[in-house]
């Protein structure tokens, strides 16, 4: 099987941008991916391009070849994932499966979303089509109620209250303030966030990530093609694993955990022959507040119950024994579905690689792990890339 | 959203029917396992032989929300409370009716209930008992 190694990545700037195009957004992102990666365009085989809600935005379906055209690629072959906001963390998977299979040399993966230009109603409405349309959504179900829904049903199996949840986002938006990239490079109190607007009780506006255009990218080689080309890309894809649970939370057995994230991570940890304990800095999908605090005990940081205090604690902040989400998060670096999991990714190798502003709060940092997630977590994919120094 | 005359959803239109008659009923598989229709095969084990059972006529609040930003198609309903409310072994998503939306407690007995909202849209319902 082959290694496959990260020769280079690219992000849009993640903000409000309606009048963009999908196209013109990956096409940012993924001839930054490139350049970065100096790799000739011309070597790279196959696309594969993660988006949701493309039909409702723009119109449009049928994007493998439209994205692949967009940098020069017509010719390739090209699909498009979608698996809500894990579209193109499965991409991700996909191409990593496509160089180990051997079937490519040089993949290159990327997601793309244009949101805004749907207003608030519009995007709500296309973020709920990831519920169940005829047992949730008909049900008045929208994204931030169905996590509202579970941070309630949270509450009362294990404590905490929306105070616990404020210092999650507080903490995201202070890794954000030195992210170029980031939708919100700017601070939050715990009393802002709290007194902020109800959304969906108890999710209130900080609890939720903004509404976010925006694109990224990455290209991967195989072991062999690095070596005879000389790339440099000191970043391995170690381990990759993905989960799934029942679409509606009906059908969960339990409110307030997610196994989705469990099996993803299971299956990413034996990939990378490794366990928990080794991963240095993390990732994770706090498309809401208590996702974060989900997906922490999922993987496997915390008990069940015991990720509540993690970031009032001060453990998962910048400079604590774990930091999560050093990128800002999809709460303050913002949440393009279908370019988020890549996005992650391309956050994470920047860590690794010791080009990103915040990776002197890990300076021997040598293990990322990256998690994506899908609706109320009905889908889950993780990654775990390594980094040689 | 669709054009000409409402279609059903076979299946699921036939259960809204049923709880609107007062006759609801979810399907369980021999390993107990409980859904709602349509289905062919159990969620969980993926058995292809579910019997029809009778759905408990109230049921108790798990967990809900108070909606207060919604789809365009809730537009001007808000706020108004979602639910998931435990029936025995399954559990339903509705929208709780006739209360006060801060005055809605976990706990809270509720009975189903469906309501019809235009043409082509039912909405399954919960009532305080
Ligand atoms: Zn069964």
């Amino acid at each position: 099987m082959q290694t496959v190694r990260i020769a280079g990545v690219g992000l849009t700037h993640f903000g409000v941008h309606p009048e963009r195009t999908g196209r013109d957004l990956f096409a940012e992102a993924a001839l930054e991916a490139i350049t970065d990666a100096s790799v000739p365009r011309d070597d790279v085989e196959w696309v594969h391009y993660g988006n949701f809600m493309a039909e409702l935005a723009e119109h449009q379906g049928h994007q493998g070849p439209l994205m692949a055209e967009s940098v020069g690629l017509a010719d390739r072959p090209a699909t498009r994932h979608e698996n809500a906001c894990t579209s193109s963390g499965a991409a991700f998977r996909e191409a990593v499966e496509t160089i180990r299979a051997g079937s490519a040399d040089v993949v290159l993966v990327g997601g793309a979303e244009r949101m805004n230009n749907l207003g608030t109603a519009g995007a709500t409405e296309a973020l709920a089509i990831a519920a169940d349309e005829l047992f949730e959504v008909r049900a008045g179900v929208t994204f931030p109620g169905a996590y509202a829904l579970m941070a309630r049903a949270y509450f009362a199996e294990h404590g905490g209250d929306r105070a616990d949840l404020a210092h999650v986002a507080v903490k995201n938006h202070a890794n954000a303030t030195v992210n170029e990239y980031a939708q919100f490079q700017r601070e939050i109190s715990v009393e802002e966030a709290l007194d902020a607007p109800m959304i969906a009780d108890p999710i209130g506006m900080y609890d939720a990530c903004p509404i976010t255009d925006g694109a990224s990218a990455v290209v991967l080689t195989s072991e062999s093609y690095a070596r005879e080309h000389d790339v440099d890309a000191p970043v391995v894809v170690a381990g990759s694993g993905q989960g799934g649970d029942a679409l509606a939370l009906q059908d969960r057995a339990s409110l307030a955990s997610t196994p989705a994230t469990e099996r993803a991570a299971e299956t990413a940890y034996d990939d990378a022959n490794i366990t928990v304990d080794d991963v240095d800095l993390t990732e994770v999908h706090d498309c809401f507040t208590i996702a974060e605090v989900l997906a922490i005990e999922a993987l496997g940081f915390y008990d069940e119950g015991e990720g509540i205090g993690a970031a009032r604690e001060e453990e998962t902040t910048r400079d604590g024994p774990r930091p999560v989400n050093l990128s800002g998060g999809l709460k303050a670096k913002g949440h393009p579905v279908g370019a988020t999991g890549t996005g992650q990714l391309v956050e994470a190798t920047r860590l690794l690689r010791g080009d990103h502003p915040n990776s002197d709060a890990v300076p021997d940092a040598t293990t990322a792990l990256t998690h994506n997630a899908g609706g109320t977590v009905a889908s889950a994919v993780v990654h775990i890339l390594e980094v040689e120094r | 959203m669709t054009s000409g005359a409402p279609v059903r959803d076979s299946g699921f239109d036939d259960f809204l029917d049923a709880l609107a008659d007062g006759d609801g009923y979810y399907l369980e598989c021999s390993n107990g396992h409980g859904s709602f229709p349509p289905r062919r095969a159990c969620r969980v084990c993926g058995e292809t032989d579910l019997e029809q059972r009778t759905l408990p006529s109230s049921g108790t609040v798990e967990t809900f929300t108070i909606v207060r930003v919604p789809t365009p198609q809730f537009e001007g309903e808000t706020p108004y409370v979602t639910a998931i409310t435990a029936f025995g072994s399954v559990r339903l998503t509705g929208i709780v009716r006739d209360v006060d939306p801060d005055s809605v407690e976990r706990g809270l007995t509720v009975e189903p209930s469906v309501e019809r909202w235009d043409d082509d849209t039912r909405r399954l319902t919960f009532e305080p008992r």
